[in-house]
């Protein structure tokens, strides 16, 4: 997008203007201390400014989190470490200010805010939440996937009453209905700009809005520059919640991990998002910089045996691999201890918090004892995959799980997978027979992890794991409320089938580190892992 | 364009096998870089052929000592992120780096000589089909080249090499056809079609020997763009699979480490790298030198 | 007819670039289909399933036969249009657009910087060959060459701007702060100084000048030792030594006679040195941050984005040919040796 492009979109601010003068007033030095601005480095690329367009990736899920504002939003909480985090359990209201539950719970009544504006001026209304739910139930994709999670399918569930009054209809309760539109997804766009903008080829205006945002959130974009830059403007009419600190915010592209750790440790700029493991081990002890590690919600590092394969049909087997893995030393040196330990647990599930400790850890004379029962005493010969794109923890742990399978006579030889084989290989042909794998669920329920992978063709069954009783129950729990009295059995039930066919070995849950400058406060941690500039503030 | 590459010599080649010994003397008594690089290459074959035997550690093994650890009495040139010497990674890289870039390189001499050769000897259509081709293949930037034929085959060993090999060929077509085409009609050629050689052995057998001194040094230059090819690649990504030392990937990863202060992950097997790099070139140098007595003082 | 002659070579030359052409469209078209791994699931995104990685396949266009794909492919081409990079959501001539005076800008510069240092360190080589200022020309430029770009480039970035503090954040081509000038060119230096705002030209040079000089480094060696092999042929030649034997003074024997000889192979060379430069970009790009083509290709090959791909190694290819292609046909107008043999 050049600079008059950009001026024909949605923001009035005019770029020159309001960075020239910046730039002869402020000595370079003092650039990111300043308090109006802040820099954020990340190594991603985003390629799109709407989240619906097919195509779009996982770091331009940004924009639609800060341009974009949903019906609802998470609460925040304090974790034991002092830092902030959303709140998966306290559903807030963002443009809706109320909403009602009818009894059976599958009619949700919305009131939307009276005072919320789009950046030009015009309110929004009940149509505009009808059409860009339709949009994102209707474009397919990814967006049409993550509706469907919360039981959202269809533009006839949902109905705009009147200007202030929008409704859902579901086709049955569901828990993960109200969670799910607080996901980046259901963002309300502004209906007026963009069927303005429609084609008859392309009614819902995406070649339009993936360049031009057209939203009501506490930020716009004043400036993209696919592969470089984007700049964030403040929208000082915000409805939302409380005025951002920052006026301004820049997110720079680099793309060289070592580049960036320099960048922020030489204050260089405010902050350097999902930086690896060692370095958030490193830097948090230097002057300077700070950095917040958050363990991710509902994530786990795992080590998956593919049941294609023939010896991983062997559930001893699969448990001989479990028990050869050294654990302790992975953590260290591929987690660099950061993160949650998942192994060396109970032998009997006892809560249903999730992710929690598998029984297994090292213990070789065990997995011996398992292999020497089956057909493949002698060992085999296995590749063990990863993704290059997250190499800088898979490979030391493929090395020391190489090192650990060694010693139970099975002989894995290492592949690394360039990242746009990975999905087809691994996620959608699911081929791979033993690799490293690291889902983790947006919506905070054990169940839903369990959906997305235990079901045989789910995309994060990359293992064609096939067990009918552990489908049942998650068939039964997935939409169950969790007050339910069924609900923690069932869950529990989950856990001692995962633990005991144990297809996917949990190594340690990772965490999501971003370092920043001395100064820059208000961070708050998201399950959807991107950076959420609305809290931030300088000190 | 190929000036670069070639360079033809058109002086005929009268020289004796003592006259060669004794120019080689002289130019290493003249040069002694050329002298030291010959040391060096010597050295760099004893280490990969005796290196994996002689090393203190397992190069691959982890967990031989601490966690990086800087470089000391037992580990010389200290230990990577998960405790594996690096003294002994980096000499037991040398064989497959130079296995890489001798594969490569023997492996374009071989077609962009035979191809160059026809091309020279009978000219016509086959001369220009394979012009074309060649020129096809030099139109890209070469690095660009072989990034995207590793990328699309996949990156193991064997492709890295034959993505090195194509990008290399031009190189060797153009100078056997330079050198072939103005020896198509020498006398000797005649001498020798006239005494009833076949085509091809007169090709193969008379003309073909006359164009290896330039080629010499043509392969001693692209034995370090070799390795250098293979280190880029890695550094993007497309290098060899762990945990097989190879200096490209070890600089790659131990780059990672600079700004952490871990230096020694990156300058070890970046002077390795380096200094094998500087040696072929340095013997293409002298080589060229020994070869060529128009560029002789 | 000299003028004659000279026209056909001419034209000759440019019917020969023309298969070189066609043969470039087949590689890239070859190249990119042989990608791996399917860019429709990689772009469906993490939840998507079959039905929605399908979807994406056709709009896309990734559905139809290969054959089909290709004419449209070149159909598109003929028009100008090179489609749409999915890794960052551009059309990929807007990102060349954008993106090739970045690495122009950086490739020349190297260019240039590695010809003022080359040219006079062959020159000084060549006056006194075997002398220890030849070797240490030798050993100089040939150490310059050994080392791996991305390797000299993160040295550079660790003492100047990490321990030093002297060199601007690696991040792109210009300071944060500053915003680019109007283009005309393109190339921010040039184009801050027709603008007249000397700070920000400082600005920019700032930025340039690490990766300028890591890929400068690297060029020496092909232009200081084809100037000192040039300079030793010249020097050698009847003209020269008919010269000094005239008894002019030793510089301007050096100069006018032979230097001003020398210059030519040289200039030749400089379209193979140039692809050189652009191949080495590729990696010095990543490390500094650096808005090229480069850093987009290989970004765009790592998630199989054809359309990138392949209009990133097109347009390379074609810059090289036209290069090429005129570095030759100068060569044939002003060579006066070409016509004589007619």
């Amino acid at each position: 997008m050049n600079r008059r492009n950009f001026l024909k979109g949605a923001t009035t601010l005019s770029v020159g203007a309001s960075l020239l003068p910046l730039a002869q007033l402020l000595p370079r030095a003092a650039q990111a201390a300043s308090n109006e601005t802040a820099v954020v480095v990340f190594g991603g690329t985003i390629n799109s400014l709407d989240i619906h367009r097919s195509g779009t990736n996982r770091a331009s899920y940004q924009v639609a989190i800060n341009c974009y504002d949903r019906l609802v939003s998470f609460g925040t909480k304090q974790t034991a470490d002092g830092s902030f985090s959303y709140d998966f359990s306290n559903v807030q209201p963002e443009l809706a200010e109320s909403w009602e539950i009818s009894d059976d719970g599958t009619v949700m009544t919305f009131k939307i805010r009276k005072d919320a504006t789009f950046w030009d001026g015009k309110p929004v209304t009940a149509h505009d939440v009808k059409w860009s739910l339709d949009r994102a139930v209707s474009l397919g994709g990814f967006p049409t996937v993550q509706m469907k999670a919360g039981r959202l399918e269809s533009p006839d569930q949902f109905k705009a009453i009147d200007d202030q009054t929008f409704q859902i209809t579901l086709p049955f309760p569901s828990k993960l209905a109200l969670p799910d539109l607080a996901t980046p997804i259901p963002i309300i766009i502004n209906s007026e700009v963009a069927k303005a903008n429609a084609t008859p080829d392309d009614p819902w205006a995406t070649e339009y809005l993936h360049r031009n945002p057209a939203g009501s959130g506490a930020f716009k974009v004043m400036r993209w520059n696919a592969g470089e830059q984007l700049v964030y403007e403040r929208n000082d009419n915000w409805a939302c919640g409380p005025l951002p600190g920052y006026q301004r915010v820049m997110l720079r592209e680099v793309p060289a991990q070592s580049t960036r750790r320099a960048l922020i440790e030489r204050g260089s700029v405010s902050a350097s998002q999902n930086i690896p493991n060692k370095d958030a081990k490193e830097l948090a002890e230097k002057q300077g910089v700070k950095v917040v590690s958050t363990p991710i919600e509902n994530c786990i590092y795992s080590l998956c045996t593919n049941l294609d394969f023939e010896p991983f049909k062997d559930k001893r087997v699969r448990q001989a691999v479990a028990w050869s893995i050294p654990y302790e030393k992975i953590f260290e040196q591929a987690a660099y201890g950061q993160g949650v330990p998942m192994w060396g647990g109970a032998d009997q599930v006892t809560s249903i918090a999730w992710p929690q400790k598998s029984p297994y850890e090292q213990n070789l004379e065990k997995a011996r004892a398992l292999m020497a029962q089956t057909a493949y005493k002698d060992g085999f010969e296995v590749p063990l995959s990863f993704n290059l794109s997250v190499a800088d923890w898979a490979e030391p742990t493929a090395l020391l799980i190489q090192q650990g399978l060694a010693e139970i006579g099975i002989k894995a030889s290492i592949e690394k997978i360039p990242g746009a084989n990975w999905r087809t290989i691994a996620l959608v042909e699911k081929k791979l027979p033993l690799h490293l794998e690291n889902f983790g669920g947006w919506l905070n329920t054990p169940d839903y992890y369990f959906f997305w992978a235990y079901i045989k063709g789910n995309l994060f069954n990359s293992y064609n794991y096939d067990n009918p009783e552990m489908a049942k129950l998650i068939d039964d729990t997935l939409d169950m409320a969790i007050s339910h009295p069924d609900y923690a059995p069932n869950v529990t039930r989950m856990i001692e089938i995962a633990f005991d066919d144990i297809p996917r070995i949990p190594l340690w849950q990772p965490t999501l580190n971003v370092a920043f400058k001395e100064g820059v406060e208000g961070y708050e941690y998201w399950f959807h892992r991107q950076m959420d500039i609305r809290p931030l503030k300088p000190a | 364009m190929s000036n670069l590459a070639i360079t033809p010599s058109t002086a005929p080649r009268a020289q004796t096998r003592e006259g060669y010994w004794h120019h080689l003397r002289y130019i290493m008594a003249e040069n002694p870089l050329t002298g030291i690089s010959f040391g060096l290459f010597f050295g760099l074959i004893a280490v990969a052929i005796f290196g994996p035997y002689l090393v203190p550690f397992d190069p691959v093994a982890t967990g031989v000592g601490p966690a990086l650890q800087p470089p000391g009495v037992s580990h010389w040139f200290g230990t990577d992120h998960l405790g594996r010497d690096v003294f002994s990674r980096v000499v037991v890289a040398t064989r497959l780096d130079l296995l890489i870039s001798v594969s490569a390189v023997t492996l374009s001499f071989v077609f962009g000589s035979i191809i160059g050769c026809f091309a020279g000897y009978f000219g016509g259509w086959t001369d220009r089909i394979s012009g074309r081709l060649m020129d096809t293949i030099m139109a890209f930037p070469l690095f660009v080249l072989a990034m995207g034929i590793v990328a699309a085959a996949g990156n193991s060993i064997e492709n890295i090499v034959y993505a090195t090999a194509i990008i290399n060929l031009p190189f060797y077509a153009r100078m056997a056809r330079a050198e072939v085409s103005i020896r198509r009609n020498a006398g000797f050629v005649q001498a020798a079609r006239l005494s009833g050689n076949s085509e091809l052995r007169v090709l193969f057998g008379h003309i073909f020997p006359n164009t290896l001194p330039p080629m010499m040094v043509q392969i001693s230059l692209n034995m370090g763009w070799a390795i250098l090819n293979a280190a880029g690649l890695s550094f993007i990504g497309l290098g060899v699979q762990p945990p097989m030392p190879e200096w490209g990937i070890l600089v790659a990863e131990g780059a990672n480490f600079i700004i952490s202060g871990e230096w020694w992950l990156v300058v070890f097997p970046g002077m390795a790298l380096m200094l094998a790099v500087f040696t072929f070139n340095l013997i293409g140098d002298g080589l060229r030198d020994l070869v060529d007595p128009q560029r002789r003082t | 007819m000299s003028l004659g002659v000279k026209s056909k070579r001419v034209l000759t030359r440019l019917l020969q670039a023309v298969p070189t052409v066609f043969g470039i469209l087949v590689v890239c078209f070859i190249l990119t289909r042989a990608l791996p791994g399917d860019p429709a699931a990689y772009f469906a995104g993490d939840m998507a399933d079959e039905a929605s990685i399908e979807q994406v396949r056709e709009n896309l266009g990734l559905d139809q036969p290969l054959p089909i794909q290709f004419v449209t492919y070149v159909g598109d081409l003929l028009q100008g249009d090179l489609g749409v990079a999915i890794s960052t959501g551009q059309t990929v001539t807007q990102e060349l657009a954008k993106r090739l005076p970045a690495s122009l800008e950086l490739t020349l510069g190297a260019l240039l910087l590695a010809l003022t240092i080359a040219v006079p360190l062959g020159v000084l080589a060549a006056t006194r060959p075997n002398s220890w200022v030849d070797h240490l020309c030798r050993f100089l430029v040939t150490a310059g060459v050994s080392l791996p770009t991305f390797f000299t480039g993160l040295a550079l970035l660790y003492v100047f701007y990490y321990l030093l503090g002297w060199a601007p954040p690696p991040m792109g081509r210009l300071d944060m702060m500053f915003l680019p000038p109007e283009s005309i060119t393109g190339f921010y230096t040039i184009d801050s100084l027709i603008a007249g705002d000397w700070a920000l030209f400082k600005a920019s040079l700032a930025q340039m000048a690490l990766p300028l000089i890591t890929l400068a480094l690297f060029t020496l060696a092909p232009i200081a030792r084809m100037t000192r092999a040039a300079m030793l042929q010249t020097l050698a030649s009847d003209y020269v030594r008919t010269a000094r034997a005239a008894g002019l003074s030793r510089r301007r024997v050096l100069i006018t006679y032979a230097f001003r000889n020398a210059l030519l192979p040289v200039i030749t060379t400089l379209g193979m040195v140039f692809s050189f430069v652009l191949g080495a970009n590729v990696l010095v790009e990543k490390v500094f941050a650096w808005p090229g083509i480069g850093s987009f290709a290989v970004e765009a090959l790592v998630v199989s984005d054809y359309a990138a791909v392949q209009g990133f190694v097109l347009s390379m290819a074609l810059l090289f040919v036209a290069l090429n292609l005129l570095i030759d046909v100068t060569y044939t107008l002003i060579d006066p040796r070409v016509g004589e043999d007619s």
